[in-house]
């Protein structure tokens, strides 16, 4: 932090800028001028609190693609598949049981048991060839989501929370003032938040995995030297073998995630897929924190420019990636 | 035996061959039946086997140009493909009159080819910053983007729906569209892009291309400027897709976001793939592959009892088994398959063996 703010005394001044402007309109009651500028508050805070969780949802696809890069250096364009194998998988477990919870572990352990036989199967016979490997995981995504189409149909599923989950909850921000002089609260579906909060402790718990316990050690010696850390004697295949499942069973809790904010049907896969290439590209490869920051950037991206400009929303997003590429080719958080 | 090989005799010898000679037997064998085909084929082959086997078969090419001899594996071609489409119906005749200006053929071609080539080079700008596997990622991103952008913007691209009724200009009173006619338009147009990228693989910036692509240091030290010639190779690769997008436009008389979609972007990868991108013949044998399994996967599957929606599950398949045995395609179980053809059974070595 110290040493970004000495290396880069203008962006911090910037950074700085947005970040209190951003907090004035978050918690400050709107002049009227603000809200004929650019509409009631209440539309912002749902864009910004929108934005925020489908943020959250991005880090969680994000993340276990990034985290495979990071240490195998392979790029599974399969992971858009997985994500939507977990959210078909979910679907099935909370429809057959009722439990709205069950869908997770189910989703992570069925598409974390796919990515070992992709590991085995797949990744393991071809270490090394960047470009064959990445050919394969799209013939096995044009594969995957043609049986999928062909098990499901085209049809849209929506896995619902549980009662004590849905429904608004009363957030402490205040979106308007009432003529008689009383408060507005912001009223916000409670799933999400408990979604995002639940991602925040996915997240931390990955960092903490990573940068304080001896899998993690073995996991970050992977990413710098492949090589040196297999001479040291440990086992790398197995160490390979248990990122690539963890990062595909999160992409399968994912797929619940989403399954539960928006729903499960075909194309969701291509969706994910380039949301996370995007984010990864924009973060920074193999960077968790890159993930995270990148996911929060495109996910309110995407909210605020379908609020905002509606017809170019889309484009934001690639916008922001064609930009970082531009500045910073190694991403936001990447290392050279 | 190189060394004898390239004495200034042997050299003189085969100077001195004609041109007649100099072009190997294959060439005028391929080239007669594909000149004489319309005398005993029928319009539905010519027009929706043949003509669209060139058109995927020019666009597979610009990706194995770039994919083959500048390493770089771009999904981007249906891209530029599909703007050169779009532009050329903005600027020429559609039937959407409120967009299109109809103008001539002689701008409008040209300047949807340069938009194209603007766009090609744009974007090899922005992925020659990183290698390998990013470029695949960068290039499908700009695929996505593209795509999304033509369906939203109603105001220049008309959103969902694109143009329709873009048609060829009825150049010394031909029509184009007409089967024949268009067999013959797609199959200059190959073969046009076919020798030009032979040709150019062989000139000096081909050559300096194939070196960037294999040791990027060395070329530097020698002071070629490798990301020049990368960015070279995108525009030249646009050109090439520009060409293929504007035939395309036309074999179906319209453009629209879905013609330059991911699922195009991707099948334009799998013909090349599957043809092999060793040499500029496998875009064209990848695409006729791919056209034929279209065409009649369907059938074939009802007849084996499975549903024709399974089309992406077979060509799904095909490239898996292609890519995991043979990461060459087509080209490569040709070369395999010659191979073991010299082998000398006593020594049980290949034919490169001194």
């Amino acid at each position: 932090m110290r040493r970004f703010v000495d290396r880069h005394p203008l962006w911090s001044v910037i950074i700085f800028a947005v970040v209190a402007v951003l907090l004035w309109m978050i918690f400050a009651v709107w002049p009227d001028w603000l809200t004929d500028a650019i509409g009631r508050k209440k539309v912002f805070l749902n864009a910004l609190f929108n934005g925020i969780t489908l943020g959250g949802l991005y880090f969680l696809v994000a993340s276990g693609f990034t985290l495979i890069f990071g240490l195998m250096r392979n790029v599974n364009l399969a992971h858009g598949s997985l994500y939507l194998l977990g959210g078909y998988v979910g679907y099935l477990t909370a429809d057959a049981t009722g439990m709205w919870l069950l869908a997770f572990p189910a989703a992570f352990i069925v598409v974390g048991a796919f990515g070992v036989l992709l590991q085995i199967f797949v990744f393991r016979r071809m270490e090394g060839e960047d470009l064959r490997q990445t050919l394969v995981t799209i013939g096995i995504s044009i594969v995957m989501a043609d049986l999928m189409l062909w098990a499901w149909g085209g049809d849209f599923y929506n896995i619902s929370p549980p009662e004590w989950l849905s429904g608004p909850m009363q957030t402490f921000f205040v979106t308007s003032v009432k003529r008689s002089g009383e408060l507005v609260y912001m009223k916000y579906p409670m799933v999400r938040l408990v979604i995002f909060a639940a991602s925040i402790v996915v997240g931390v718990g990955m960092w903490l995995l990573l940068n304080r316990t001896r899998i993690g050690m073995l996991i970050r010696a992977g990413v710098d030297d492949r090589d040196m850390l297999s001479a040291t004697g440990a086992r790398i295949q197995l160490v390979f073998v248990a990122v690539f499942a963890f990062g595909a069973g999160l992409a399968g809790v994912a797929g619940v995630v989403g399954g539960t904010f928006q729903s499960v049907a075909p194309g969701e896969d291509v969706r994910f897929l380039l949301a996370s290439l995007v984010v990864v590209i924009v973060g920074g490869m193999g960077s968790i924190p890159g993930a995270a920051l990148g996911a929060l950037l495109i996910g309110l991206a995407e909210q605020f420019g379908s609020v905002y400009f509606p017809t170019y929303a889309v484009v934001l997003t690639f916008l922001i990636m064609v930009v970082v590429l531009a500045f910073r080719p190694q991403g936001l958080m990447g290392r050279n | 035996m190189a060394l004898i090989e390239n004495t200034p005799a042997a050299i003189d010898a085969v100077e001195r061959r004609s041109l007649f000679e100099r072009i190997p037997a294959a060439y005028w064998l391929v080239g007669f039946v594909l000149l004489v085909m319309p005398t005993f084929a029928s319009p539905f082959v010519l027009f929706q086997i043949f003509g669209w086997t060139f058109i995927l078969g020019i666009i597979a090419l610009s990706l194995m140009f770039l994919g083959g001899y500048g390493g770089m594996v771009s999904l981007a071609q249906m891209t530029f493909a599909g703007s050169a489409g779009y532009m050329l119906a903005i600027f020429g005749p559609s039937a959407i009159t409120d967009i299109s200006m109809n103008w001539p053929w002689y701008i409008a071609i040209p300047l949807a080819l340069a938009l194209a080539v603007l766009f090609g080079t744009l974007t090899g700008w922005l992925a020659v910053r990183t290698a390998g596997i990013y470029t695949i990622m960068i290039t499908l991103a700009i695929a996505a983007a593209f795509f999304y952008f033509t369906r939203q913007n109603y105001t220049i691209f008309n959103g969902f729906s694109g143009f329709n009724g873009v048609l060829p200009p009825k150049l010394f009173g031909v029509d184009w569209r007409g089967s024949t006619a268009f067999y013959y338009l797609t199959l200059f147009w190959a073969t046009l892009c076919y020798f030009a990228v032979l040709y150019l693989s062989r000139s000096p910036f081909g050559l300096a291309l194939q070196g960037v692509r294999d040791n990027q240091r060395r070329m530097s030290a020698l002071g070629y400027n490798a990301n020049a010639h990368r960015v070279a190779a995108y525009a030249f690769a646009a050109l090439l897709a520009g060409i293929g997008g504007i035939l395309l436009t036309w074999q179906s008389a319209q453009i629209s976001p879905g013609t330059a979609g991911i699922g195009p972007a991707i099948d334009i990868l799998v013909i090349a793939v599957i043809g092999g991108l060793r040499h500029p013949v496998g875009a064209f044998i990848g695409a006729f592959i791919y056209v034929i399994l279209k065409t009649f996967a369907l059938d074939a599957l009802v007849a084996v009892g499975l549903s024709g929606e399974r089309f992406q599950l077979l060509i799904g398949l095909g490239f898996l088994v292609i890519v995991f045995w043979s990461p060459d395609g087509i080209l490569g179980l040709w070369a395999k398959w010659r191979d073991s053809r010299g082998k000398d059974p006593l020594r049980d070595r290949g034919g490169d063996t001194p």
